[in-house]
C-alpha cells in the first residue's frame, strides 16, 4: 500500500507538476498566513508581522524546494534536466563533441568486437549437446606434440577404457558423387559407428549408424548432411531410403543431419560413412597407420583429468591380449584435450593478446577525453562558479557533469555499434582460417549490453575527476579569476594522465613492434625449399581402373608428361606429402645398423616422382638424387634429410646405411643421398626427420598425389594445367588447388592476424597519445599566455621559449616511457607463445618504440611551442 | 544568551506529528502550533522539516489528507492519522519510552 502511494503520489508530482505544486504553495502560504495572523494578534502591524513571519520562517520558495526535493520523483526530474542541459552544452561545442565521441566510440566498438571474437570462439560452448564432455584423443610424438592414432590402438584404448561413453575414430573421406547432377567430389568422413553419439547430435531424418555397419565389407551406408541434402537432393525427405553413387559404389541413404550441424574439426564436412576396418589385422596393414583422429565423448562424471590419467596408465602397460606395432607403442602416452581446446588451441594466446590490446586502446581512449573533459572545465570555470554561487549544491554539480559525460559516452556507445559491425566484418576477413567458428561471430546481445555497460562505465570513469574538481572547487575564487588562470591541481592531473596515456601506448607499441619483428623473423626463415613460383594442387584417383599400381602409376606420369606440355611449366613433380599444406604422414623406421627387428624411430614419408627436388629446389647435400634408374623393379633407394643423418649419423656415415620404412617385414632401403631440411608442419617448427622414395619403389602407389609445377605466374596456369590433367582422365578430382606463397602466408596466419590488431591498435594509440599530448600543452601554454608574456618581456628569445615548452611536454613523455618501459617488460611476457626467435626484451623494438613515441611527442609538443614563441609580450600583458 | 527554543531532537519528529494527529485532525499550521504549545516552547518546528514529514509520513499510509474549510473560512489541508499511523504511533511511543526511561536511569545514577 505504502509503496502504491510512493509510486502514484511521485507520479503526480512529476506528470502534473504545476498542480501538485499549487497545492503545497497553497498549504505553505497558509502556514506563512496563520504566522502573520498571530503576530498581528499579538499587536504587530501587518507589515511587521510579515517581516516577523519572514525572519522566523525564511522564504516559502525555500520551504516549498526543500518538500519537494524529499520524494524519489525529484532525482528524476533533475536527471531529466541536467539530460536537457547536457544536450545543450553537448550541441554547442560540436568539436569537442565529435572529437570525445569518436575517439569513445572507437574504444568501445573495437572492445566489443574483439570481445564478440573471444566470446565466440573461446567462451561459449560448441554448439553440442553437453559440449565439455567432449575430447579428442591422439597419439604423441617424440618431440610432444599430438599425432594421429593408428587403428589398433584405437581399438585398445577404446575397449580398456572405461572413461567414454562413446568413441569413434574418423578420418576424410572424400568422395566423387555422380548421377542426377554434374559429378562433384564431396567432403566428407569416414567414421566409426559411435561418432555422431560421441558428438552428441542425432540425425533429424532417418537413423544413426548402427555397429555392424561399421564392419569390413559392411552394408555401405551413408549420412547426408543438411546443406548436401538441398544442394543435391532439393530437400526430398524421400532421399532416405535411396541409393546414391559414390566412387562407382552404391551406398543407401540412411539419415540427414540437423540443419547447423558442423563437425568444428572439419567444418566442410558434408556426408559420413561407416569406416569399416578390419578388427584383425598384421602390422604392415592399413590398421596399423597414424591416420585416424580419435574424438570421445567422457562417461557423466568422468572429467579430462580421469580420462588422461586412465588412457596413459593404459599407455603405460600393454597387455598380452593388445599387441602393438613398434611405431605405435604409445611410448610416449596419449594426448587428450577438450575439443573446444582443441578447436581453439591454435589462436587462443593471440586471441588473449588481442583482447589485451584492445583493452588497453579503451583505457587511452578514456584517458583522452578526460582530458578534453578537464581542459573543457577549465574554459567552464566561470559558468560553474556562477552555478554554485546561484545555490547549486556540490552534489548537484558533480552529479550535472557526471550526467554530461555519461551522455557523452552513451552517443558514443551508440556509435561504437556501427564501428562494431564494421570491425567485426574486417576481423572475419582477416581471421586466419583455423580460426575456428568465425562465422558466427556477430552483434548479439550480449554485445549490445557490452555497449551499454562499458559506455555507462567509461562516461562515469572519464567524467569522475573532471566533474569532482570542477565540484571541489570555491566559487570565489573561480568569479575573481574568471576564466583567464586554472588552478593548479587540475593542472597536474592533466599531466599525470598524459603520463599514464604515454606509458600504455609504450606497451601497445612494444606489443606490435614484438610481432612484427616475429613475423618477420618467421619469414626469413629458409623452407629449404623456393617457395615463389610454385602451384600445389592435388589430384584423386577413384573407380575400378586404378586397382593396379601400375595403372595408378601410369596416370601420374601420363599427366606430369601433360603438365609439363604446359606453356610457362618449367618444371614438374608429384609428391605424396606437399609442405605446410597441413598434412602429416609418419612411419616408423628402423636402421639395419641399430641391429634387431624392432623400428626405433619414425619419419615423415614423401613418395615422389624423381623431379620433385629440382621442382621444389629443394637442395642435395651430398650422396645422389632420386632419378629415372629408381623403378619398381630396381633396388629400393631413399633420401634421407640432412638433420636426420646428422643426428643418427654424427660421423657423416649416412649414405650406404640400410633402413626399413613402414611395414616391418618390407624390403630394404639403401640411403643413396642427403638433401636439405624441409618445413612440413609449420615455419617455426624445428627439422623433422624425412624419407624420400621413389613413388613406385613404395609398398604401394599412393591413389592420392599433389603435383607441384614451377612457373613464372603460377596462379595464370591453373585453368591449363587443370586441362592437362582432365585430358589423361576427365573424371579425376582436381582440389585444393594453391599457390606455394599462399601456403606460407596461411602458416603464419595466426601471428599476422595478431600483428595486424597490434599495429592497428598501435597506431590509433599513437595518434590518441599525439593529440594527448597537443591539447595539454596548448591548454597549458594558453593558459600561461601571461607567464610567457613576462618571460619574453624579460628578455628570453623565441628559441628559449620554444625549448621551455618543448621541454616540458617531453619530460611528461620521458616520465611515461620509463613507466611504460617497466611496465611493457612485465606485459610481453605474455606474448611469448606469439613471438618467434626473439626476446620479449629484445632491445631493438623497445629503442624503435622509445623513438617513435618521444619523436611523436616531440611533433606534438611543436605547435603550442610555436605559438608560445610568437606570444607578443606588449599585448598580453596589456590585456591584463 | 537567552533560552533558545530548540529544534525537535532528531528522528522524533515524526513521533511528534502523529501524536498531535492522534487527539485530532489538523493542518500543518495547527500541528506546529501544538507541538510548540505542549512543550511549552521548547521545541520549534520549522515549516520545511514539518512538511517534508508530512509528505513522507502521507506517502507511507500513515496519514491521509484533504482539504477542508478551517474556522475562519479558509482552505487548509487537513492530515487524519490512519489505521496503520495509529500502529506506528503505538510502536514508537513504547520505544520511545523505553529509550527515555533507560537514558533517565542513566542520567540518575550515582557514581
Amino acid at each position: 500500500m505504502s509503496l502504491w502511494r510512493q509510486l502514484t503520489r511521485g507520479l503526480r508530482r512529476l506528470g502534473k507538476g504545476r498542480r501538485a505544486d499549487d497545492e503545497l504553495d497553497e498549504e505553505i502560504r497558509h502556514y506563512f498566513d496563520q504566522v502573520e495572523a498571530a503576530g498581528r494578534e499579538r499587536g504587530l502591524s501587518p507589515a511587521q508581522a510579515h517581516r516577523a513571519a519572514r525572519v522566523e520562517l525564511g522564504s516559502p520558495t525555500v520551504v516549498r524546494e526543500e518538500v519537494r526535493s524529499s520524494g524519489w520523483e525529484h532525482a528524476v526530474s533533475t536527471f531529466g534536466a541536467d539530460l536537457r542541459y547536457a544536450a545543450r552544452r553537448l550541441r554547442r561545442d560540436p568539436a569537442f563533441t565529435a572529437v570525445s565521441v569518436v575517439t569513445l566510440a572507437v574504444g568501445i566498438g573495437a572492445t566489443m568486437a574483439i570481445f564478440g571474437a573471444v566470446k565466440t570462439v573461446l567462451l561459449e560452448p560448441l554448439p553440442y549437446r553437453q559440449a565439455d564432455r567432449i575430447v579428442v584423443v591422439a597419439d604423441t610424438m617424440n618431440n610432444g606434440q599430438p599425432l594421429n592414432v593408428t587403428f589398433g590402438s584405437y581399438l585398445e584404448l577404446s575397449s580398456r577404457s572405461r572413461a567414454f561413453e562413446a568413441i569413434a575414430p574418423f578420418k576424410p573421406w572424400q568422395p566423387t558423387i555422380v548421377g542426377t547432377a554434374d559429378p562433384e567430389r564431396l567432403t566428407g568422413e569416414r567414421v566409426g559407428a559411435q561418432f555422431f553419439a560421441a558428438i552428441g547430435v542425432s540425425p533429424s531424418i532417418g537413423r544413426d549408424f548402427e555397429p555392424d555397419e561399421d564392419r569390413p565389407n559392411g552394408a555401405r551406408v551413408t549420412i547426408l548432411s543438411d546443406r548436401l541434402w538441398h544442394r543435391r537432393f532439393a530437400g526430398d525427405p524421400s532421399i532416405v531410403g535411396r541409393s546414391i553413387t559414390l566412387d562407382d559404389s552404391q551406398y543407401l541413404v540412411i539419415g540427414v543431419m540437423p540443419p547447423g550441424f558442423e563437425n568444428v574439426l572439419t567444418p566442410s564436412s558434408e556426408l559420413w560413412a561407416p569406416l569399416q576396418y578390419n578388427t584383425v589385422f598384421t602390422p604392415e596393414s592399413r590398421e596399423w597407420g597414424h591416420h585416424l583422429r580419435l574424438l570421445g565423448r567422457l562417461r557423466e562424471g568422468v572429467t579430462i583429468e580421469a580420462a588422461k590419467r586412465e588412457l596413459n596408465e593404459i599407455a603405460d602397460n600393454p597387455v598380452p591380449a593388445f599387441s602393438r606395432v613398434p611405431w605405435a607403442l604409445l611410448s610416449n602416452g596419449v594426448n587428450t584435450t577438450s575439443l573446444q581446446a582443441d578447436v581453439t588451441a591454435g589462436i587462443r594466446p593471440a586471441l588473449i593478446a588481442v583482447l589485451g590490446g584492445v583493452l588497453l586502446l579503451l583505457v587511452i581512449a578514456c584517458v583522452n577525453v578526460t582530458n578534453l573533459l578537464l581542459a573543457r572545465g577549465a574554459q567552464r570555470h566561470a559558468e560553474l562558479a556562477m552555478r554554485v554561487a546561484l545555490g547549486a549544491s556540490r552534489g548537484r554539480l558533480f552529479r550535472q557533469l557526471l550526467t554530461e559525460s555519461v551522455a557523452l559516452s552513451l552517443i558514443g556507445g551508440a556509435l561504437a555499434i556501427v564501428v562494431a559491425g564494421f570491425a567485426i566484418g574486417t576481423l572475419v576477413a582477416l581471421a586466419p582460417p583455423e580460426l575456428p567458428r568465425v562465422g558466427s561471430i556477430r552483434l548479439d546481445r550480449t554485445l549490445f549490453a557490452l555497449a551499454l555497460t562499458l559506455a555507462t562505465i567509461v562516461g562515469t570513469v572519464v567524467g569522475l575527476i573532471p566533474a569532482l574538481q570542477a565540484a571541489r572547487r570555491q566559487p570565489q575564487r573561480g568569479t575573481q579569476e574568471g576564466s583567464r588562470r586554472t588552478t593548479r591541481t587540475h593542472h597536474a592531473t592533466r599531466r599525470l594522465l598524459v603520463v599514464a596515456e604515454v606509458a600504455i601506448a609504450l606497451l601497445l607499441l612494444t606489443g606490435a613492434g614484438l610481432l612484427l619483428r616475429s613475423v618477420q623473423r618467421v619469414f626469413a626463415v629458409p623452407v629449404g625449399f623456393d617457395p615463389s613460383g610454385l602451384l600445389t594442387l592435388q589430384v584423386q584417383q577413384a573407380g575400378p581402373r586404378y586397382r593396379l599400381d601400375e595403372a595408378r602409376y601410369r596416370f601420374y606420369t601420363e599427366a606430369l608428361d601433360a603438365i609439363r606440355a604446359v606453356p610457362g611449366v618449367s618444371a614438374a613433380a608429384f609428391t605424396s606429402l606437399m609442405p605446410l599444406n597441413g598434412s602429416v604422414d609418419v612411419f616408423g623406421v628402423h636402421f639395419q645398423a641399430d641391429g634387431g627387428a624392432e623400428n626405433d624411430g619414425a619419419a615423415l614419408r614423401y613418395a615422389v616422382t624423381p623431379d620433385y627436388f629440382a621442382a621444389m629446389g629443394i637442395p642435395l647435400r651430398g650422396g645422389r638424387l632420386l632419378d629415372a634408374r629408381d623403378t619398381s623393379k630396381a633396388p629400393r633407394a631413399v633420401l634421407i634429410n640432412e638433420s636426420y643423418a646428422r643426428s643418427r649419423f654424427p660421423d657423416g656415415d649416412a649414405i650406404g646405411q640400410r633402413l626399413r620404412f613402414g611395414p616391418a617385414d618390407g624390403d630394404w632401403f639403401s640411403v643413396v643421398g642427403i638433401v636439405g631440411d624441409v618445413k612440413q608442419s609449420s615455419l617455426d617448427a624445428g627439422p623433422s626427420n624425412a624419407i624420400y622414395v621413389a613413388a613406385q619403389q613404395w609398398h604401394w602407389v599412393d591413389a592420392s598425389m599433389t603435383a607441384v609445377l614451377r612457373g613464372r605466374d603460377p596462379a595464370s596456369m591453373v585453368p591449363a594445367v587443370r586441362r592437362a590433367i582432365w585430358s589423361i582422365d576427365k573424371d579425376v578430382p582436381i582440389v585444393r588447388i594453391a599457390t606455394m606463397d599462399a601456403l606460407v602466408e596461411r602458416a603464419i596466419a595466426d601471428r599476422r592476424f595478431a600483428l595486424v590488431l597490434f599495429e592497428t591498435f598501435g597506431i590509433a594509440a599513437l595518434i590518441l597519445v599525439t593529440t594527448g599530448i597537443y591539447g595539454v600543452l596548448s591548454g597549458s601554454v594558453t593558459e600561461r599566455k601571461r607567464e610567457i608574456g613576462v618571460r619574453a618581456a624579460l628578455g628570453a628569445s623565441p628559441g628559449e621559449i620554444v625549448g621551455f615548452v618543448v621541454r616540458d611536454g617531453l619530460l611528461l613523455a620521458a616520465i611515461g616511457v620509463v613507466l611504460g618501459l617497466g611496465g611493457a617488460a612485465v606485459a610481453s611476457r605474455y606474448l611469448v607463445t606469439l613471438l618467434f626467435e626473439i626476446s620479449p626484451l629484445d632491445p631493438v623494438t623497445y629503442a624503435v618504440v622509445v623513438v617513435l613515441l618521444l619523436g611523436a611527442s616531440a611533433f606534438a609538443c611543436s605547435v603550442p611551442a610555436y605559438r608560445a614563441a610568437s606570444i607578443d609580450p606588449s599585448v598580453t600583458l596589456r590585456s591584463e | 544568551m537567552a533560552v533558545s527554543k530548540t529544534d525537535v531532537v532528531q528522528g522524533t519528529l515524526d513521533l511528534l506529528i502523529l501524536k498531535t494527529l492522534s487527539l485530532e485532525p489538523m493542518h500543518g499550521f495547527g500541528i506546529a502550533q501544538r507541538v510548540e504549545q505542549i512543550s511549552r516552547g521548547v521545541f520549534k518546528v520549522n515549516p520545511g522539516s514539518l512538511f517534508t514529514a508530512l509528505e513522507r509520513l502521507d506517502r507511507g499510509g500513515f496519514l491521509d489528507a484533504d482539504w477542508r474549510h478551517t474556522e475562519n473560512a479558509r482552505r487548509a489541508k487537513y492530515y487524519t492519522l490512519t489505521r496503520a499511523g495509529r500502529k506506528r504511533l503505538d510502536t514508537h511511543m513504547a520505544d520511545w519510552r523505553r529509550r527515555a526511561s533507560a537514558i533517565e536511569r542513566l542520567l540518575n545514577a550515582e557514581v
